[in-house]
């Protein structure tokens, strides 16, 4: 019964808290992105003034479809969030987060714009680099603790990461693709005036554009609680520990995304495979072997 | 729809800028005068866009471009002329391919003169913008309200109230914050002569 009110507790906390979160992480990177570069940059708030605007403008939709999609895939990023979150089946909530991230390549598909078709196909190939390492994952807590379940792993007596620090290095490399920074922000990026103008997001109108953001916000969110995944076990202060593991990646994505160019999408691809089959694949074997 | 000030989006379209303009637009947002700071995001989606950023004048080939850009910013929105090419025509004024400034094709708010427009004036034409952006949401706010009493809000309404919105003038007694076209002492780093 006990379990069940914070499981509750910890869905509705997912729900309502994630896009402030999100929000505040990315005023937050936005703030440190201009420190980086010596400018002053914009308060941390703006991306919530960004967001409000947004929703109250005018909406234009290119295709009657975009509207309907774009929800999808805001609803879809919920529900696979909230699964994750409630302490159910990771590998589940990994599968339904796929299936949103195809509402995104829709999406992007039936615009007729070519920057959001080009944008879209983009969109795939980030799926096809970072998918491997995301299941990957969830077999190593399997591995690890005997279990897909969340709440199985934060209930162990050891960190996950003791066991897996070659998959927690693959997870942290798809972290930035994920994340769409630079040198992996293939579809589409938070810095415009590139080759895509904006991407798969070319084509949205005012308020789907805030509903990407949104989702954005839930899927970052829940990208950092996989790393917290790895770092909480039963003992409270771990929690800490694992707030400082998000805010120390956190900070090493800025510093990424800050200074690297962008790189070709097979490039990408090629770089994903190989760092997920070595780091994650010798974990693997290893855990195998010892286990 | 309340605050909306914080977060103006620019479109910046280059009509036939010899690029004197261009560079000190860009030159807004490097770390000497940051633009960023007011929120200002140079985003190169009409769909997302609130401020129209035209520079140079415009000619038979990219007066489709304007107006379509234009039409496809959805409202409240600003028009925005930078330099003295996009305000009138300037040394091109007489020439047999220009039509003259930005106004022969699209509705004007602000004119920001100078032959390049110096970074200042044109942060300054941004925030006069900013500001009438702001009145022109919150007067659309009261008439959606408005109709919205009187009966269905038809396709016909809207584009009735945003004819209206779009017809507010901008106040020219707006300044921009004092510091906003100070330039700032920059550190110099090691690597730097």
């Amino acid at each position: 019964m006990n379990t069940n009110y914070i499981r509750i507790i910890a869905v509705l906390a997912y729900v309502i808290l994630a896009p402030i979160l999100g929000a505040f992480f990315d005023g937050l990177d936005r703030k440190i992105s201009a420190r980086m570069q010596r400018r002053v940059g914009p308060p941390i708030t703006q991306p919530l003034h960004d967001l409000k605007k947004l929703f109250a403008k005018e909406n234009v939709n290119v295709n009657k479809a975009q509207s309907f999609l774009i929800l999808s895939y805001l609803v879809g990023t919920l529900i696979a969030g909230a699964l994750f979150f409630s302490g159910g089946d990771m590998l589940m909530s990994i599968f339904l987060f796929s299936t949103s991230t195809m509402f995104l390549y829709f999406t992007g598909m039936v615009a007729t714009s070519p920057y959001s078709t080009v944008g879209a196909n983009r969109e795939l190939l980030q799926a096809l680099a970072y998918e491997p390492a995301e299941l990957l994952t969830a077999v190593g807590f399997y591995l690890a603790v005997g279990s897909f379940k969340s709440l199985d792993i934060v209930s162990g007596k050891w960190s996950a990461i003791l066991f897996l620090p070659g998959f927690f290095v693959a997870f942290v490399f798809i972290l930035t693709i994920k994340m769409r920074k630079s040198p992996f922000d293939e579809s589409t990026s938070h810095h415009p005036h590139q080759e895509l103008i904006k991407g798969i997001t070319s084509d949205l109108g005012a308020r789907n554009y805030a509903i990407y953001t949104l989702t954005e916000y839930y899927e970052n969110m829940y990208m950092l609680g996989v790393v917290a995944l790895f770092f909480v076990n039963s003992n409270p202060w771990s929690y800490l520990g694992a707030v400082v593991a998000i805010f120390v990646l956190y900070f090493l994505e800025i510093l990424i995304d800050n200074s690297s160019a962008r790189v070709k999408s097979e490039l990408m691809i090629k770089q994903a495979w190989w760092v997920t089959f070595i780091a994650a694949g010798l974990n693997l074997l290893i855990l195998m072997l010892i286990k | 729809m309340g605050n909306v000030k914080k977060s103006p989006w620019l479109l910046h379209y280059d009509g036939s800028s010899c690029n004197g303009c261009d560079i000190e637009v860009l030159a807004s947002l490097t770390p000497i005068y940051d633009a960023e700071r007011f929120g200002v995001i140079n985003t190169g989606d009409p769909l997302q866009a609130d401020i129209f950023l035209v520079t140079g004048g415009i000619n038979h080939q990219c007066q489709g471009v304007v107006k379509q850009l234009y039409d496809q910013m959805p409202n409240p929105k600003v028009v925005v002329a930078v330099g003295i090419c996009a305000c009138t025509g300037g040394v091109f004024k007489e020439t047999y391919n220009i039509l003259g400034g930005v106004d022969t094709t699209i509705p004007v708010d602000v004119y920001v003169p100078g032959c390049a427009a110096r970074p200042q004036a044109i942060i300054d034409g941004i925030v006069k913008g900013i500001d009438l952006f702001q009145r022109r949401s919150d007067e659309r706010d009261r008439l959606i309200k408005e109709a919205k009493k009187n009966g269905k809000v038809t396709d016909e309404v809207m584009a009735e109230i945003d004819a209206r919105i779009n017809q507010i003038k901008v106040d020219p007694s707006v300044k921009a914050p004092e510091d906003a076209g100070k330039i700032k002492e920059i550190p110099t780093g090691g690597s730097e002569e």
